[in-house]
């Protein structure tokens, strides 16, 4: 078990907070740096993706194909057919929406070598509205075959998964979120794919969520640790291959399953969680997310309270399931 | 002896011509007895692509390896009309990626020659395509790779004409005209039909030289069953230095068997044995199968 690092801060001292494209982009500087294969494609958005030091450092491994994102995922494809590894940089909500086809042929279809940084995932475009919400990008990636979908859930975790990203075979659809998070893995964290992190132990209930809820999910527990109610807390970081027996381990010692995400709660991590516990260990659960609704107007602070996506939405839910008596 | 030395043993133009011609005619017997087995097809597209493909692989206009199809220095050769598979399969297997009598298997249960190419299963094949609009856009990034490896490959694909009809093709061509690509080569396949109708008739595409040159590209139309004018212009590309290449290809969808010429109930039909004879007595050779 990993202890958390955020539990360790004072009450009186708020925990720093991070930019997790501040990490990729930092990590994808130093693996072109490592390995001349790497290269970056974005669809104009150079300073929303980060990419204003990798353009000056690495010109030549760097391209910008404009707003086009049907050809961006193309040319990911070809570069990748030519032995580079291609790192697509851009708004997830256009990368994924607008491109599905390519993303489905291009990349998991045709198992093509290349990685998706789908930025300012979720809510986190706040105000700007369902437009540039990408809140269905986890339904339709995970479902897709060959396609690795990892969402880190701070700074250290996503520099981690950028670095394990240069020895993986295939597609990856990586989601990156702007709103910034506190730190919740050790700094010599290490990244295990389809492994789940278990933040914290119990035996009540288990949280599952990943991305910017994790932070809040360890809240979660600590609300519910003061009503006696002992909680286990994953960070499912790897949406696919989807750690099942994690999952299912959770199902059979502790007693409830409450999942958070930062999207739709149709099809998203509870919908994977609800499959397999459905098939392997039937289990009360409760799915926090959207439930099949566009988001109104307003911050993505605002949104993610708004929907209950909180530390004490997380601990109702559990309650709901477990019962406040002891 | 294996075709590439016949076809280097050829000399004068003409005569190598002539040989096109024929292992052309090949590929269309051999395309439309695979749809005919199958029942299933797109022969239309594999007539009027036959020539141009033969060209390429048979003309050795491509620099490939057969036995090391991944051979990493290979021009690249992308099928974007990837429905047009019956006369592609045939080229691959001719050019010596697999052997010919694999091309029986032609849609069959787990069949390697699936509907639809699949680089993961048959050699030779650079990407999966079926859906429009995709061939351009990886064409597009393989160039770019060669240009961020030092490399001397070459990048041809063949595009539909209807296939143009997807946008995904123009914003590749403007990211082909501003990284001055002319590692790239785009072969459109000018037959005038798509599924439904004549192009014309459906979404004009007219003026479309006019187009491709707006969008920054030395366009050359040529005839595209004549095997001395492709082989000349596969051999002179690229036409401009910094610019990407569009040869736009005039063809007659069905070419070759006067039954499916020009009709656009033959974008997807599939002859029956009589039709199959009556080919193989217009076109001069044994049918396959």
């Amino acid at each position: 078990m990993v202890s958390p690092v955020i539990t360790e801060t004072s009450e009186s001292q708020k925990p720093q907070l991070f930019d997790c494209r501040d990490a990729y982009s930092k990590a994808l500087e130093q693996m072109a740096e490592q390995n001349s294969r790497v290269c970056v494609v974005i669809n104009d958005s150079l300073s929303s993706a980060k990419m204003k030091d990798f353009k000056t450092k690495h010109p030549a491994r760097f391209i910008n194909v404009g707003i086009a994102e049907q050809n961006m995922v193309g040319v990911g494809n070809g570069l990748a057919n030519g032995g580079m590894i291609p790192y697509l940089c851009g708004a997830s909500c256009f990368l994924t929406a607008r491109a599905m086809e390519q993303v489905k042929v291009d990349l998991a279809y045709s198992k093509a070598n290349v990685r998706i940084c789908g930025m300012s995932s979720g809510m986190a475009y706040g105000q700007l509205g369902p437009t540039h919400h990408s809140v269905e990008d986890i339904a339709w990636t995970r479902i897709l075959p060959n396609l690795t979908v990892i969402v880190p859930a701070d700074d250290v975790e996503t520099a981690a998964v950028m670095q394990y990203s240069l020895r993986h075979e295939g597609p990856m659809f990586i989601r990156i979120s702007r709103i910034p998070v506190p730190r919740v893995h050790r700094e010599d964290y290490e990244f295990r794919l389809g492994k789940a992190v278990k933040l914290r132990n119990g035996s009540d209930v288990t949280i599952i969520t990943n991305g910017v809820l994790v932070s809040r999910a360890l809240e979660a527990a600590q609300l519910l640790s003061e009503q006696g109610k002992s909680t286990r807390v994953l960070n499912m970081s790897t949406i696919k291959p989807l750690d099942e027996e994690a999952i299912v381990d959770a199902a059979r010692t502790t007693k409830a399953i409450v999942t958070a995400e930062e999207g739709l709660a149709a099809g998203g991590l509870g919908g994977a969680v609800a499959e397999v516990l459905a098939l392997r260990h039937p289990t009360p659960m409760r799915i926090l997310g959207l439930q099949d609704v566009f988001a109104p107007t307003g911050s993505a602070e605002f949104l993610l309270d708004h929907f209950k996506l909180t530390a004490t939405g997380m601990r109702d839910a559990a309650l709901e399931l477990i019962g406040k008596g002891g | 002896m294996n075709l590439k030395d016949e076809f280097e043993q050829l000399t004068g133009a003409e005569n190598k011509a002539q040989w096109l011609r024929k292992m052309a005619n090949w590929i269309r017997l051999s395309a439309m007895s695979m749809t005919h087995h199958a029942k299933l097809g797109h022969t239309g597209g594999d007539l009027s692509s036959a020539d141009i493909l033969a060209t390429l692989y048979l003309g050795q206009i491509l620099n490939v390896i057969p036995e090391e199809p991944r051979w990493e220095e290979r021009d690249r050769f992308v099928m974007s009309k990837g429905h047009c598979s019956g006369a592609f399969y045939s080229t691959l297997a001719a050019r010596g990626f697999f052997p010919v009598e694999q091309l029986k298997t032609f849609m069959d249960p787990l069949s390697m020659l699936n509907g639809h190419p699949d680089r993961n299963k048959l050699p030779g094949v650079e990407a999966n395509t079926g859906p429009l609009g995709h061939g351009l856009p990886i064409a597009v990034g393989i160039a770019l790779a060669a240009r961020m490896r030092s490399q001397g490959w070459r990048v041809f694909v063949l595009v539909g004409d209807g296939e143009l009809q997807e946008g995904s093709n123009w914003e590749a061509a403007m990211c082909a005209q501003h990284y001055e690509l002319d590692n790239l080569v785009v072969i459109v396949d000018r037959n005038r039909i798509q599924q439904g109708d004549f192009t014309e008739n459906t979404i004009r595409m007219e003026p479309l030289a006019n187009r491709w040159e707006a969008f920054g590209f030395a366009v050359k139309e040529l005839d595209g069953h004549d095997h001395l004018a492709l082989l000349q212009a596969f051999s002179s590309v690229p036409l401009e230095s910094g610019k990407p290449t569009c040869f736009i290809a005039n063809t007659v969808k069905g070419r070759g068997a006067s039954f499916a010429e020009n009709k656009p109930a033959w974008h997807h039909g599939v002859p029956t044995r009589e039709q199959l004879e009556i080919a193989q007595r217009e076109l001069g050779l044994e049918a396959a199968w």
